[in-house]
């Protein structure tokens, strides 16, 4: 594959080397329409697009028509077997193709395997094959289009800015790829699972599909309460809120006395001092959580005659709630500051301290800002996963009390996709669904927050 | 209290409020790095026995000058069980397997590597470094409480009897570790190291910058430059706006369902962690990227259309020139948050117990941050030790890396 | 007399706006004409139209007809970087590169295509330098920043760039205005001697500079020509009572 790549660029470059000479030798007598470089780019273009668009479609393709090829070549053996056996048995022609051998291959698998290689030697071949032809072709098109009054600088700036556009629509296949994994799984999984119980079901657990084994036809009924993500809400909403209630009036109140009282000297340090808390991996929190926080609070508890699990909502989500606090001060810090000085003016002017001012003026306001950033921290905090992965439970529990073990959404996607993952069963595919979800839930909230502040900010501009 | 005093009293406890709220959340940042840092220090170093070992010809099987590779095939149990033989010969046997568990479980392999890179050494009596096992090796850091009743403890009261004695005779040393960053992950933490999961997150952030910067920059360039406000601008610019808020695991979901079942990438490996990774990435590099762009002055973009450049050659040439500096400073900044990253890798697999150190992109790897979680899950004391190292290496680099963006911007920001 | 540059019934509208009423005006070869008028008289609109930097104005509208040689500038055969290389501009604020002063004058030729020599690059960049009166204070530095020079030296360098691309035209837009008074009166005396090769239309804010430098001079008023002829007869007696409140201070 490398070799691939490396001879396609020296291809090209060999393009571009040959397109500007035979510019170079036209301008001898004639000024050209464009510099010589630019029908060396052209060269170049022509070779490099569709070589690696073939290249690319040949890459994808390979695996494809491998198995289609050895269906062929080995039907009388693979037809006696079922779907995940052939599965298996390609898995392990494969790693022998790559020399991966036990010793204690059957004459078949050799076959498979010498097959493989056979067929990958061919496939190389043709992708060279591919890659040199189009070369030829196009030089040969630029060839009979080089002369002086040819404008290649137009066409190459042609193409250059169809593809700077295409890149700019990648943002838009990204979320079309997230949307449409996410659904198309999901569909699956309502296949096994009616979306109502997925919905509205207030128990838990996804093992209840583990006994089934993927031959046997799925008990529809035993699903029926096993996925039920109205518990999984309320984890979340629960380490949310903790969250919250760390994070809201830390961050509110450093904004405040950042943007309003601070020196500028305070202010230029502690800023980016807070902000080093978000910069900070989210995989160090929840080890943090996990290793210090929790047995902490435990203590505390025990202390105090309290019965605190060591996997409970409120170690993560104050952790969580540490970690939120430079969005919230930061998102509040501009927001306040975009206050206009005149109302300050104002409200000093009739003898008002500044807390007054503050509290009075400036806060309400400046507050669809604030909810604005607020909502933005509530749906950070959503989507936050490592910190309750390590921090909190994997049982699910339907309870507010934030000393019991609860467990949250981006948690049981993890526990769902790591470990054994068949994608044939409901235990996996239900990460898809609670994945949809949760994309749901914060574009609505990045939605509203957004809006939100940006009605604040026309208001003033 | 008058009217004004009361209120005048009340703007100092909503001050005192906002002090305090700073100086808490400052704490945290001081907490958090202060216990890291305090359980982590101690993972860049080990504890060895200076053990005198007689090397034993016979008991190798090795001929005068053997060489390299039969040193490597010998087998070094008899060696060992010899020398512990001797050394405690006033023990009886079962303590003598006592005292064995004292040292790391491999140290064969240590003898092998020694002998190897000292072959005069054949045949004759030397003082080796052995590296304690990990029990060992929490109790001479002091990690460890030994007034935990003995049944509760790994250690029992014979072998620190033992290891007490060690230290009077001034056999136990703490050194450096060098095995923790020359080393792959392993199952035992007296040789695990970060060397592999260093490597795996080298090539994915290798990937992601050369798949996420060229593919930011012109599309930046485009938005900002070329494309004609209507709605499929709008479309992308609230595109990119979203994914800037979706959620890591979301990412990761992506890769799964895309790159790997249908693309059918290989699984744990750093092309499909470089890729979902420039996802993330992306939307991070155009918002910088378009500022910067927004930066350039006009007056640049005229005089060079006023000499009769194209307009891809008034970007091309000049104003992407000028715009470098801010570009990569938020590319930076993008890149280093792409590291800590750990969610979207658990779901392509990038977290796996993976020994050898991968040499390319497309070999199984783990990545810094998903070996930190991998360890930290682990209940021996000895990788919760070396998670605190592995984090301490992380956020020394991203400090690292946020110096140098914030210099680059320094260095680089024009006024104009 | 040849005209450089004609034009006709030439209407500028910015969006809903309009920012240039039905002018016609002809520019003569080797002259200098100067285009004087209150601010937002469009005399700067009027300027750019004729390189058709106003294409890059999303916005902006233009109707009507400007030739150079005879040939319309707007048709679809003329090609906008031709037309910009025969047509050189020179901006209110001086705007080098930031780049060196070698390839700040290099840069225009380099596009164009002139050469693809070193020895024959350095011989037209020392030519513009030295055109532009420049030449003797930054030989020893051309690979410095155009940036870190003076601001008359800076205006000088732009100077430099526009002619090293051999224009027949260059267009002036309050090159002055940024600079300190000998600054100015070496810009000056440049442009009296740039006339010998080159037309020159200078848009400027001071009718003492107008009245040094110009031969020609026309008179804007809120997007009106009001009138047009020799530099003298503009200055000791106009025909037009408008013009005559303006050279003599009462508005603007």
């Amino acid at each position: 594959m490398f070799y691939s790549v490396l001879t396609l660029f020296v291809l090209s470059f060999i393009g571009f080397y040959l397109g500007k000479r035979k510019s170079i030798k036209l301008s001898q007598n004639i000024k050209l329409a464009s510099l010589p470089s630019y029908y060396g780019y052209l060269a170049m273009l022509y070779i490099l697009i569709p070589t690696l668009i073939a290249w690319f479609v040949l890459l994808v393709g390979e695996n494809f028509v491998l198995e289609k090829y050895l269906f062929l070549i080995l039907k009388e053996f693979l037809i006696s077997m079922s779907g995940s056996e052939v599965q298996l048995f390609f898995i392990k022609i494969k790693n022998l193709s790559e020399g991966a051998s036990f010793g204690n291959e059957s004459d078949i698998e050799l076959l498979g395997a010498q097959k493989i290689i056979q067929f990958k030697n061919l496939f190389l071949l043709l992708t060279y094959l591919v890659i040199f032809l189009v070369t030829a072709i196009a030089l040969y098109l630029v060839n009979k289009k080089i002369s002086p009054t040819f404008k290649s600088q137009r066409h190459v700036e042609k193409i250059v800015n169809l593809f700077i556009q295409l890149c700019s629509y990648v943002a838009i296949l990204i979320t079309v790829g997230i949307f449409l994994s996410l659904v198309f799984e999901t569909i699956n999984f309502f296949g096994y699972v009616n979306p109502l119980d997925f919905l509205f079901g207030i128990n838990w657990n996804p093992n209840k599909a583990f006994v089934i084994d993927s031959s046997d036809v799925i008990d529809k009924d035993i699903l029926k309460d096993a996925f039920g993500i109205i518990p999984l809400m309320t984890g979340t909403l629960l380490v949310v809120f903790l969250a919250m209630l760390v994070s809201i009036p830390l961050g509110l109140m450093s904004a405040i006395y950042l943007a309003e009282y601070a020196p500028k000297r305070i202010r230029d340090i502690s800023k980016p001092v807070i902000e080093i808390l978000a910069g900070i991996p989210t995989v160090v929190y929840g080890f943090f959580a996990a290793l210090v926080v929790a047995p902490k609070i435990a203590d505390l508890g025990e202390y105090i005659g309290l019965d605190v699990s060591s996997e409970s909502a409120l170690a993560a989500g104050l952790t969580m709630g540490v970690m939120i606090i430079p969005f919230v001060s930061s998102l509040s810090d501009d927001v306040i500051r975009a206050v206009p000085q005149s109302l300050r003016d104002g409200s000093y002017a009739l003898g008002a301290t500044k807390s007054e001012t503050i509290i009075k003026v400036i806060l309400p306001s400046a507050l669809p800002g604030i909810i604005g950033s607020f909502l933005l921290a509530i749906s950070r905090a959503i989507g936050e996963t490592m910190i309750v992965v390590m921090a909190a439970s994997l049982q699910a529990n339907l309870t507010i009390n934030p000393l019991e073990p609860t467990t949250t959404i981006t948690t049981q996607i993890v526990t769902a996709l790591t470990g054994d993952t068949e994608f044939d069963n409901p235990k996996t595919l239900v990460a898809f669904a609670l994945g949809l979800t949760l994309f749901f839930a914060t574009l609505l909230l990045n939605y509203f927050a957004l809006r939100t502040v940006k009605k604040y900010r026309e208001q003033y501009d | 209290m008058t009217n004004l005093a009361k209120r005048k009293k009340a703007e100092l406890r909503f001050r005192f409020y906002g002090i305090f709220s700073v100086f808490l959340s400052l704490l945290f940042v001081a907490i958090l790095i202060f216990n890291i840092c305090l359980s982590g220090i101690g993972g860049f170093y080990k504890t060895i026995f200076l053990t005198s070992i007689h090397f034993d010809q016979k008991l190798l099987n090795l001929e005068d000058n053997a060489s390299e590779e039969q040193i490597r095939n010998a087998s070094f149990s008899k060696l060992i069980k010899n020398n512990f033989d001797e050394t405690f010969k006033d023990y009886s046997k079962d303590e003598i397997k006592q005292i064995k568990k004292l040292f790391y479980r491999k140290i064969d392999i240590e003898l092998k590597n020694f002998l190897i890179s000292n072959p005069e050494f054949l045949n004759k009596t030397t003082k080796v470094e052995l590296t304690a096992s990990t029990h060992i090796d929490q109790i001479h850091k002091g990690n460890f409480d030994r007034s935990v009743q003995e049944k509760h403890r790994k250690v029992n009261n014979f072998q620190l009897e033992i290891y007490d004695k060690f230290v009077e005779d001034q056999k136990v040393k703490k050194v450096w570790n060098s095995t923790y960053f020359t080393s792959g992950d392993s199952r035992d933490p007296e040789s695990a190291g970060v060397a592999g999961s260093v490597m795996g997150s080298v090539f994915t952030i290798l990937i992601c910058f050369l798949l996420s910067f060229p593919i930011a920059i012109f599309a930046s360039i485009y938005l900002q430059e070329f494309a004609k406000t209507g709605k499929i601008t709008d479309l992308i610019e609230i595109n990119i706006n979203n994914l800037a808020a979706v959620p890591s695991i979301i990412f990761g979901l992506l890769g799964l369902g895309i790159l790997l079942n249908f693309f059918g990438l290989p699984r744990s490996t750093a092309l499909v962690g470089g890729i979902v990774l420039s996802f993330m990435t992306l939307p991070t590099i155009i918002v910088a990227c378009r500022s910067s762009l927004r930066a350039v002055p006009p007056s640049i973009r005229e005089a060079a259309l006023a000499l009769g450049a194209t307009k891809n050659q008034v970007v091309f040439h000049h104003v992407l020139p000028l715009a470098m500096p801010g570009t990569l400073t938020g590319a930076i900044i993008g890149l280093a948050r792409a590291i800590g990253e750990t969610a979207p890798l658990l779901m392509i697999g990038m977290v796996a117990f993976i020994m050898d150190i991968p040499s390319n992109p497309l070999e199984p790897a783990v990545g810094m941050p998903a070996q930190i979680y991998l360890w930290s899950e682990s209940s021996e004391r000895g990788f919760i030790e070396k998670t605190s190292s592995a984090i301490i290496l992380l956020l020394i680099f991203l400090i690292v890396v946020n110096f140098v963006s914030v210099y680059f911007r320094k260095k680089y920001e024009k006024k104009w | 007399m040849v005209n450089a540059i004609n034009t006709k019934n030439l209407n500028v509208y910015y969006r809903d706006q309009q920012a240039i009423h039905n002018i016609s005006l002809d520019f003569l070869k080797n002259k200098v004409t100067a285009l004087i008028g209150p601010s937002g008289c469009g005399k700067s609109t009027f300027l750019r139209c004729l390189n058709r930097m106003n294409d890059v104005i999303d916005i902006c509208r233009v109707e009507g007809n400007i030739s150079l040689n005879g040939i319309d500038i707007y048709s679809k055969e003329i090609e906008v970087e031709y037309l910009r290389e025969k047509i050189g501009m020179i901006f209110q604020k001086p705007n080098p590169f930031p780049k060196s002063i070698y390839d700040n004058v290099a840069y225009g030729p380099r596009i164009h295509g002139f050469t693809d020599k070193k020895e024959e690059m350095d011989l037209i960049v020392e030519t513009s330098l030295k055109k532009a009166g420049l030449f003797e204070e930054v030989k020893d530095r051309l690979e410095d920043m155009g940036t870190s020079l003076s601001g008359g030296q800076q205006q000088r360098l732009c100077i430099a760039r526009a002619i090293a691309i051999k224009p027949e035209v260059i267009l002036m837009d309050e090159p002055c205005s940024a600079l300190d008074p000998i600054a100015t009166s070496i810009i000056e005396e440049l442009i009296t001697d740039l006339k010998k090769s080159y037309t020159i239309i200078i848009v400027t804010h001071s009718m003492q500079q107008a009245a040094r430098v110009s031969d020609k001079t026309a008179f804007f008023h809120l997007g009106n020509l009001i009138e047009e002829g020799d530099t003298s007869k503009i200055f000791t007696k106009p025909d037009h009572q408008k013009t005559n409140d303006y050279i003599t201070g009462r508005f603007g």
